[in-house]
Parts: C-alpha cells; sequence; structure tokens
C-alpha cells in the first residue's frame, strides 16, 4: 500500500530522521509511537504525500510521490483517510456536509447515501446539522474519522487522534479504527499514549514501532 | 479544454459551498470592476462621440466647395456661376441666398443685422464629385477675383484629431484592463492566502488544485462581471444625462452606444468577467503552489 524505502528528512538541513524503511501492507495495523517532536506527524505526512522525502522514495499504491504532478497526488491521497489531532473543518458547513466533503470534491454523490451510516457508526447522527465548532473535542475527533472514511480508503493514517480527548474518548476512538482494520482497511496510528497501545493488545493485531532519535525501530516488550 | 471551461462556466455548487463568502476581496472585486468599467463607458463614449463628429463633419463638407466672390465684385457672380457649372467635375453651383447669409452671419452679427448692407463677399455652394479639379478651377476663378474653397484644410486635421482620439481611448481602455487584471489578481491571491485553512481541509479530502482554483475563479469572475455591469449601467446613465441638455439640443453631443455601439455595453460586463477569469487562474495556480 505505501512503502517508505530508505527515508530520510529534515527541516532546514537539520535531519530529523533517516534511513527509515518501512512497509504498510494491505489489513495491516501499526501504531507509531515517540517522543513529542520525534518525527511522527512528519512521517505520516511523508505517507499522504504533504511532504517530500529528503533522501529516499516514498511510494503509494505503487506510485513514487515525488514522480507524481500535484493534482496525481491529490487523487492517490483520495485513497488514504487522514485524522490529525488538531482536526480542521469548514466551520461554515454542516458537520454532515463536512464528513460528506472527500464525496463531494470527488465527485461521487453516489457515495452519499452511506453518510447517514457513517455518522451513526461514530455517534454523531444528532449532531450532522450542527456546525463544528459547536462540537466537542471528542465529537470533533469522530468528526473527522468519518470523513476520513466515508470514501472508502484503503489506508488510514490517525495523528494523534486521542491527543485531546480523556481516557474513554481514546478507547472509543481505538475501537473505531480497530473495526476499520477488521474490515480489511490498513492503519497507522500514531501516539504518544501507551497505556492506548497496551488496551489495543486486545482489540487488534498490531505492529509498534518507535520513532526516537531519528531512527525508526520496532519497539520492544516492554510495551 | 473547452469541456472545462463550460465546466467551469457552469459552475460546481459544492465546489463553491466550500469557499466562505466572507473577507473583504469580495467587494474589493466587485467595486474594482464597477469603477474601472465606468470610467471604461466613459473613455469609449468619449472616443466614439469625438470619432462621429469628425467623421461627420468631414462627410458634411466631403464634395462641398465654396467659392467667395468679394463684395465688389458681385455683379459677376451670374458669369462665375455659369463657368462652375460648366466645368466637369460640378454638380451643382448655387448662390447662397441672403437669408443664407444673413443666417451664416447671425452668431457674430445678430439676427437683426441688416447683410445686405455691408460690403460681405457673396458665396456659392459648390456640389462636386470625384472628377473635379480644384486647382485647376481656384485658377479660373481668380480671373474674376473668386477664390475657392474645398475644405481640405479642415478635413485632414479632423480626420487626425478624430484618429488619436481613437488611439487614445484603445490605449486608454487597454489601460484600464491591466488594471482590472492587476487588481484582480491581487483579490484572487488575498482571497487564497486568506483561506489556506479551507484549501488544507480540501487537500486533505482529496481535492486537487484544479477543483481548488476553479471554485475561486468562477467565484471571482461572477463578482467582477457584475461589478463592471452595474459600473457600465451607471456609466451610460450618466453619460446620456451629460450628452443631454434639454434647453439647448443643438449643442448635445452626439450620444454613443447607438445601433452596434450598445454592443459594447454587453461587451464591458462579459470582457471584465474574461479578465477576472484569466487574473484568478494566473494567481491561483501560483498561489496554490506556494502554499504547502
Amino acid at each position: 500500500m505505501i512503502d517508505l524505502k530508505n527515508v530520510a528528512f529534515g527541516y532546514g538541513g537539520a535531519l530529523l530522521f533517516s534511513r527509515v524503511d518501512l512497509e504498510l501492507a494491505p489489513g495491516s495495523f501499526h501504531f507509531l509511537t515517540g517522543p513529542s517532536g520525534a518525527g511522527k506527524t512528519t512521517l505520516l505526512k511523508l505517507c499522504y504525500g504533504a511532504l517530500h522525502a529528503t533522501e529516499g522514495q516514498v511510494t503509494a499504491f505503487g506510485m513514487a510521490f515525488d514522480a507524481q504532478s500535484r493534482d496525481a497526488t491529490a487523487k492517490a491521497r483520495r485513497r488514504i483517510g487522514v485524522v490529525h489531532q488538531e482536526c480542521s473543518f469548514l466551520d461554515h458547513l454542516t458537520v454532515a456536509e463536512n464528513v460528506a466533503l472527500p464525496l463531494t470534491v470527488t465527485g461521487r454523490q453516489d457515495l452519499l447515501g452511506n453518510l447517514e451510516d457513517v455518522l451513526r457508526w461514530v455517534g454523531l447522527a444528532r449532531q450532522s446539522g450542527q456546525l463544528p465548532p459547536q462540537l466537542s473535542g471528542g465529537e470533533r475527533q469522530r468528526a473527522a474519522l468519518a470523513r476520513a472514511v466515508i470514501s472508502g480508503p484503503e489506508v488510514i493514517l490517525a495523528d494523534e487522534p486521542t491527543g485531546n480527548v480523556d481516557w474513554e474518548m481514546s478507547v472509543q476512538v481505538l475501537r473505531l479504527l480497530a473495526d476499520l482494520n477488521a474490515a480489511g482497511k490498513t492503519v497507522l496510528f500514531a501516539t504518544h499514549d501507551l497505556a492506548l497501545i497496551r488496551h489495543a493488545k486486545g482489540l487488534v493485531q498490531a505492529r509498534v514501532l518507535r520513532l526516537n532519535r531519528g531512527k525508526l525501530q520496532q519497539a520492544g516488550a516492554d510495551l | 479544454m473547452g469541456g472545462g471551461f463550460l465546466a467551469l462556466l457552469r459552475g460546481d455548487v459544492q465546489a463553491e459551498r466550500a469557499i466562505p463568502k466572507r473577507g473583504f476581496t469580495a467587494q474589493l472585486t466587485t467595486v474594482v470592476a464597477g469603477v474601472l468599467s465606468f470610467l471604461a463607458v466613459f473613455v469609449l463614449a468619449l472616443s466614439l462621440s469625438a470619432s462621429r463628429i469628425a467623421k461627420d463633419w468631414a462627410s458634411d463638407l466631403g464634395g462641398a466647395t465654396t467659392v467667395q466672390l468679394p463684395a465688389d465684385r458681385a455683379d459677376d457672380i451670374e458669369s462665375v456661376l455659369q463657368l462652375l457649372r460648366n466645368t466637369p467635375g460640378v454638380t451643382e453651383a448655387r448662390a447662397l441666398t441672403a437669408d443664407e447669409e444673413q443666417a451664416l452671419l447671425a452668431p457674430w452679427l445678430g439676427a437683426n443685422m441688416p447683410v445686405d448692407l455691408l460690403p460681405v463677399p457673396k458665396l456659392i455652394d459648390v456640389t462636386t464629385d470625384e472628377t473635379f479639379d480644384a486647382a485647376a478651377v481656384a485658377g479660373q476663378l481668380a480671373v474674376v477675383g473668386a477664390t475657392l474653397n474645398d475644405h481640405d484644410g479642415w478635413r485632414e486635421p479632423l480626420a487626425e484629431v478624430a484618429s488619436r482620439l481613437r488611439t487614445l481611448g484603445w490605449a486608454t481602455v487597454a489601460l484600464i484592463t491591466l488594471a482590472l487584471l492587476g487588481l484582480v489578481t491581487l483579490a484572487a491571491r488575498l482571497s487564497l492566502t486568506s483561506n489556506t485553512q479551507t484549501i488544507g481541509v480540501l487537500r486533505l479530502v482529496g481535492a486537487t488544485d484544479t477543483y481548488i482554483a476553479h471554485a475561486f475563479m468562477r467565484r471571482l469572475m461572477l463578482r467582477a462581471a457584475t461589478g463592471a455591469a452595474i459600473g457600465t449601467v451607471i456609466g451610460f446613465l450618466v453619460m446620456r444625462r451629460i450628452a443631454t441638455i434639454d434647453s439647448a439640443p443643438e449643442f448635445n453631443v452626439a450620444m454613443p452606444f447607438d445601433g452596434w455601439q450598445a454592443l459594447w455595453l454587453v461587451l464591458i460586463p462579459v470582457l471584465s468577467g474574461g479578465a477576472a477569469l484569466l487574473a484568478t487562474q494566473f494567481a491561483a495556480h501560483r498561489t496554490l503552489r506556494e502554499i504547502p
């Protein structure tokens, strides 16, 4: 699905990480952990073409991002659902319209029939007519997740989706991601919440990766 | 390309809804297009009017020649008329009546001045065709002290003035178009940079730069066309008011924009919209490349 080969990335000449190799196989579930500032968000952005590697190559669905046009990258991104910690919405549109945005943007109105089901799945059916600023932190995360999955992407990249919510809501978001993985979606879940990763052991078969001091490693038994 | 342009004209309601309608750039584009179109109407009106007046004068004077016989040779008028009527190229020659001479001098001497008591030269109105040889006839007339004026001295400067006014008019319209392009480009850039969060969200859900650009382009095009239509209508109404002096209709400026020239009034908003579309397309693709 998404492959990183010998990838390095730096800001302003200083390397953030290097020699990163990662393969997100179809149907896999990966946790990406590491301290703040280690580069988890950057790594996820490389995975969906929002940033380009300083060295090495990132390919999504067999195509290298750096060899593609901007529009081709945008089209590849339609196969990837992204959830950020600071989830941004179009505040003048309702929750339902925001969630349906990937469909309206790509002209796939035929899938709008799924909207109600998706909103119900994340528990936001009642809030569908509200505007995003009226939602709580947990509701915003779930709305972002609904928006990420409405078009049926093959890969879900979640960047600290539980960073701003309480434990109960974190577990709920984790369960939703585990549901998606059970349905065959590939998931990469970046979090620094080790307790949540431990909690996931009973829910999903996941590999845990740690990004620390510029290197990506398989996490050990301490988790 | 053609299909894409038609799709752009038709618009995408969803794409346009995604872009918030707030921001002063919306009013800026409309107001700027309105003001510039108002100015364009004036420049065009002046250019077209000047052109038409010069053309009318030239046309009135074309083929018209005047022979002037000094007052002390007034008795020779019949022989001069005879000479003219027998000259090749002269289609008509007739002496102006006393009333006509009175009317010509009225603006300077007043309507009640007894012109017949003044040593006023006699005037003969001569209509000619293209075979008329003015130089040869002038020589023959000089024998009896008459002079010939074929109005070339008026016609040529008039044509020159009209041509310069036309050039000046078009140059000004070109400058106005450049100003519109520049200001709409600026408005488009402002609009895009003030919507970076919206653009980020649209990109996150798979929108291409072309999709995002189209959403901005159509909106700015419609705003520019609307502003231009308003500016054109106001400009036309003001121009009509200026051109019409009810109390002295003989001084009315020739009103432009009648007949085929009315097409300009339709073209100004259409061309403004088109110019805005080009400017926004240029600004949008450039600015979207700069927004990470």
